[in-house]
């Protein structure tokens, strides 16, 4: 025990001093790859003084007790986490919704819950103010799921996200709305208000209310899944909800008590947390990515795998930051690249089932544009192409942002409708293209031509790495697994200030003469935008884009004939990072600067609603996507402070009325019209022939 | 064929909303930017500020008989974002300067677009140093007193306590980050004596705070430096006050003070934390109760720091604008510089040398009174005190 103590205590002195400048000089790539720990750990064991070592941990107690109130202090951060996750991961098991407003649901959990906490007072008042406020939210969750969720179940994967994304952005105004703008501070919890002595360490006593809650939580939904009829229907349908609807199960009534249980169980746990945080309205995106990466650590659909995984998640951050406090910034994207590299499923997830659909049967048949299709496309190109001619500064500016946005949209949409691979991480790519232009035109002071050209190499080299890793897994992994590259690109930026600028990001990345009009900048833009989607569809009607549609549509079949799916789908990933680059490169000129934003979660977002929004299982509709959403979104951020109020509620409306994305349900009904005048038509001569 | 289409269409739209914008002979127009959607708590009450200003002015009779209009664009919290309402601003608007900015990042960025278009910017809240140093340019101005101002007051309290062994925690961007540094740099220079024992870095708005306050008791401090703001500071507060961290050791700390951060601790503010902020309820100067007085006439409720920075802002656009008696960027710039004006605070004057305004802040000690945390002890310190010297200051400032 003494000489533990001693170690202990002679490594964590010194550590802070080195660290600093090892920060300084190596940034966080060099802590990624970890190669300078060796070295690290001598130079710590030289520095430090006896004296100082016995200075250390005076009042602190014995570091064993230190140990064990972390260990204790990780265990109730991975309450809260586990009940959000488990609610994910149930609604995700049986529904196969990817609830992005889950993270809102916690929110209003918290905000309703501070509500009745202070209307009610007393201990009564107080605990039942929580539960009231998980089932309040429940019902909430109940209509949702009845109102929006239930007309859009047999839309295209993913889509219901694109609902839940916008649900996400109006709540976050409306409880602005409704609660003010002010953090809000909860009442303490009656009888846990205090701390536990433990060795001279203190516990907070409501840590402790919370690492007894979640096993009995764990224990009950345990019950409830091996115990009751329902339980067994919701295991069922997780496993295989086409047989379970086969059997004559009611699944409309499954799903809505499913998505209640776990709207409750996301409300509970932020209503839970009141007493150790404020209430704001910036709760959810807080959240929502952190319970994602839980769930797919644990493996999806897995209650014990999302306790598992948010037990080792707290825990690590709770150890993390003793080592490296600057790591948790990062720390659970790491672990889940790690986890989803060595166990494509996440811990306790099983392989998924073969997709059964076919998807020739639901998509409208893809062909190339046929000759007058494409006169048209050119004549709505030189359309665009003339607005310089009538237009202001602020349009052409607004234009060229659009066109940039095509770019971006149109890689991501290749990737997702032609190799089926949802990223949620794209952003990576793109902000890679215009860090890329950013070094080569602030370090290496390249002219404009030669940093556009070169800039999107570096989106192409993090696709290639990336992509390589990500294209082993399929679905919602893939997805979860382009989302932690992305992070860590994103922390790589945001950390390394000496070489990125960090948050304050490169300045000063003005487009050379020629092009510093708006005028001209617009005409470039438009020109790259066409040119790149005009490649992409090439790339589609292509042997390799054919070889890509038969690997998403039938991985067995496809490798059967002697395509080599994860070659086909890692050179499409490199295709569409390298594309998103491009865009990236663009818009690092156009903005003039680079930050880690241009990496950031919310634009990978925004990627993926243009994609949806246009409709997935089209050609090109990702073109209309990146015009609609844009346009609308720079047009509402600028005509009103609530435009995520009314932008979600544009997305919601546009999921309803557009359940195929925009191009995708007007192809349909272009298509339903042209097949019934062909039966007329074929029924007609059938009848002059009869009466002949 | 439909989405070129569409692209065409979609175009024609955004160009039809903008051909209302005639400009009235009879009006001088700020574009104003701030984070209103992401930072509601602090923008709504800086947005009062700057709408009390704007009345005060007109109903004075306007910059030089001319109406004062402020058209103000939310940036959403992106930097991007940002200098999109900064081309709208200026190039559909024409508005005469721009104003506002809460976020470094986003400051920086106008400001960079201020530098490229030539348009006159003063950025009213961003606290980064680089603004006025490092990527300092002619064409901005910044009104707050920055990171290393607040720094060097805080410094100045600091050095006085006798604790050796010191701590910090701060969100871990370029705010956290410089503030540490600043405060680390001015400190071991007044005092070598002291140790830096520990430092902690949670991600902004995500502290895990539990493990944090453990990690920080762990290392025996006797003082710790907090940067943390908003719901972190919350959460940090909370878990601290719950496991004794702050029992018997100094706590030294940015901008909790200003009502914005303080007010949300309620009953849980510790005592006894040395501040910077805003006590609104302790300044007896005439300059100050004619604002709160004014402010708590149009709005019923108490100014917060940003009520200030935005009455502030727009005041101090009227005065350049009046003395320029132009909208030439050129000449502006040459109004502005070494220009002295009246404010709630006293009088500031914006430096030629580095373009920062002089406006102080109060330093004091934090205190509870009837379940509310409140400011007590506090001394305004001018902003001109706590700035290094001005051949250091060239030497931060890259040439013009």
């Amino acid at each position: 025990m003494r000489g533990y103590l001693r170690g202990s205590n002679s490594q964590r002195q010194p550590r802070t001093a080195i660290q600093v400048s090892w920060f300084e000089t190596r940034g966080v790539a060099a802590l990624l790859t970890m190669r300078d720990y060796p070295t690290l750990i001598l130079r710590r064991r030289e520095a430090p003084s006896r004296r100082m070592k016995a200075r250390y941990f005076t009042n602190a107690g014995p570091p064993m007790a230190f140990y064990f109130v972390q260990f204790l202090t990780g265990l109730a951060s991975a309450a809260s986490l586990f009940l959000v996750a488990s609610g994910l991961s149930i609604i995700f098991g049986v529904t196969r919704i990817v609830n992005f407003a889950h993270g809102a649901f916690y929110m209003l959990g918290a905000y309703v819950a501070f509500t009745l906490t202070e209307r009610f007072a007393g201990a009564l008042g107080f605990w039942g103010g929580i539960v009231a406020a998980a089932l309040v939210v429940a019902v909430v969750g109940v209509l949702v799921e009845m109102v929006l969720l239930r007309r859009i179940y047999h839309a295209p994967e993913l889509f219901q996200l694109l609902a839940t994304f916008g649900l996400t952005l109006m709540v976050q105004d409306i409880v602005v709305m409704i609660w003010g703008p002010d953090d809000l501070l909860g009442r303490r919890a009656p009888g846990f208000k205090g701390a536990v002595d433990f060795f001279g360490q203190n516990i907070p006593s409501y840590d402790l209310f919370l690492i007894g809650l979640s096993p009995v939580v764990l224990g009950i939904l345990w019950l409830l899944f091996q115990r009751t009829r329902w339980g067994v229907l919701v295991r069922a349908a997780t496993q295989d909800r086409d047989m379970v609807a086969a059997l004559g199960v009611n699944q409309k009534w499954l799903f809505t008590s499913v998505f209640a249980l776990g709207v409750f169980l996301a409300a509970l746990g932020g209503a839970l947390q009141i007493p150790r945080d404020a209430v704001h309205h910036a709760l959810d995106l807080r959240i929502i990515v952190e319970v994602f990466v839980v769930v797919v650590i644990g493996g999806l659909g897995s209650i014990i795998g999302a306790f598992v995984a948010a037990v080792l998640v707290s825990e690590l951050n709770a150890f993390g930051i003793l080592i490296f406090p600057k790591i948790s910034i990062i720390l659970v994207f790491l672990v889940m690249a790690v986890v989803l590299i060595v166990r494509p499923w996440g811990l306790f997830g099983k392989p998924e089932a073969a997709a059964r659909r076919t998807p020739g049967l639901t998509v409208n048949p893809w062909r190339p544009l046929t000759s007058a299709e494409r006169l048209m496309s050119v004549g709505a190109l030189a359309l665009a192409a003339m607005l310089p001619l009538f237009a202001g500064n602020y349009a052409l500016t607004v234009g060229s942002e659009i066109a940039i946005f095509v770019i971006f949209a149109a890689s991501l949409h290749f990737l997702m409708s032609v190799g089926g691979l949802a990223s949620f991480g794209h952003a990576a790519y793109f902000g890679l293209g215009a860090y890329g232009v950013a070094f080569l035109a602030k370090a290496a002071g390249l002219p404009m031509i030669v940093s556009l050209l070169l800039g999107p190499v570096l989106g192409l080299l993090g696709a290639a790495v990336f992509g390589f890793f990500a294209v082993q897994l399929s679905g919602v992994y893939f997805a979860m697994l382009t989302l932690a590259f992305a992070q860590i690109v994103w922390s790589i930026a945001f950390q390394w200030v000496s070489v990125t600028g960090g948050d304050n990001g490169i300045l000063g990345v003005w487009p050379d003469k020629w092009a510093a009009g708006p005028a001209a900048f617009y005409w470039l833009s438009l020109a790259i935008a066409a040119f790149a989607v005009v490649v992409l569809r090439v790339i589609v009607f292509s042997p390799f884009g054919f070889a890509l549609r038969a690997t998403r549509d039938s991985p067995l079949r496809s490798e059967a004939i002697g395509i080599n799916g994860k070659r086909v789908q890692w050179t499409a990933f490199v295709i569409a990072g390298t594309v998103a680059g491009i865009g990236g490169a663009l818009f690092a000129y156009l903005k003039g600067s680079v930050f880690p934003d241009s990496l950031g979660i919310s634009l990978s977002v925004d990627a993926l609603v243009m994609v949806l929004l246009g409709g997935v299982e089209t050609v090109s509709g990702a073109v209309i996507g990146a015009i609609v959403f844009k346009a609308a979104n720079i047009w509402l951020v600028s005509q009103t402070d609530l435009s995520k109020l009314v932008l979600g509620g544009f997305i919601v409306l546009m999921v309803v009325a557009f359940p195929k994305g925009i191009v995708g349900t007007l192809e349909t009904i272009w298509n339903r019209r042209r097949s019934t005048e062909d039966k007329k038509s074929a029924l007609a001569t059938s009848r002059v022939e009869v009466a002949e | 064929m439909r989405r070129r289409h569409l692209l065409g269409a979609g175009l024609a739209i955004v160009v039809a909303g903008m051909a209302n914008t005639a400009m009235a002979q009879s009006e001088i127009k700020i574009g104003e930017i701030n984070s209103y959607s992401l930072l509601p708590a602090f923008t709504e009450p800086y947005r009062k500020g700057w709408q009390l200003a704007v009345e005060e002015i007109n109903a004075a009779g306007g910059i030089n008989g001319k109406k004062l209009v402020v058209i103000s664009k939310d940036d959403g919290g992106k930097p991007a974002d940002a200098t999109t309402a900064a081309n709208e601003l200026v190039s559909s608007e024409n508005v005469a300067m721009l104003t506002g900015t809460f976020l470094s990042n986003i400051g920086l960025a106008v400001s960079d677009f201020a530098n490229q278009k030539k348009v006159f910017f003063l950025a009213a809240e961003p606290l980064t140093d680089a603004i006025t140093w490092s990527k300092g340019n002619r064409y901005t101005f910044r009104l707050r007193p920055s990171n290393y101002m607040q720094a060097a007051m805080l410094v100045e309290e600091a050095a006085k306590l006798p604790a050796k062994r010191w701590a910090t925690i701060a969100p871990n961007y370029e705010y956290g980050q410089s503030a540490v540094a600043v405060f680390k740099k001015l400190m071991s220079e007044k005092r070598p004596d002291i140790q830096w024992v520990d430092e902690q870095w949670p991600p902004q708005g995500k502290i895990d705070a539990g493990p944090v306050v453990q990690a920080v008791a762990a290392a025996n401090p006797e003082a710790i430096l907090n940067v943390t703001f908003g719901a972190d500071l919350v959460k940090l507060v909370r878990e601290g006050n719950t496991r004794g961290l702050f029992k018997n050791r100094s706590v030294v700390s940015f901008l909790t003070g200003e009502p914005e951060y303080l007010d949300p601790l309620k009953d849980e503010t510790p005592e006894g934390w040395i501040v910077t902020g805003y006590p609104w309820y302790d300044i007896k100067t005439p300059d100050h109760d004619k604002f709160l007085k004014a402010y708590q006439a149009k709005f019923n409720d108490y100014p917060r720091l940003g009520s200030i920075v935005g009455y502030q802002t727009i005041k101090a656009a009227a005065a350049i604008l009046a003395k320029a008696n132009s909208t030439d960027p050129e000449k502006l710039i040459a109004a502005t510089e070494g220009l002295s004006m009246p404010s709630p605070f006293g009088e500031i004057t914006f430096r030629k040398i580095d373009h920062q305004s002089t406006l102080g802040a109060f330093v004091g000690k934090t205190a509870l009174k009837d379940g509310k945390g409140i400011m007590v002890n506090s001394v305004y310190r001018k902003g001109a005190d706590y700035l290094p010297s001005d051949a250091e200051v060239a030497k931060l400032r890259p040439k013009d």
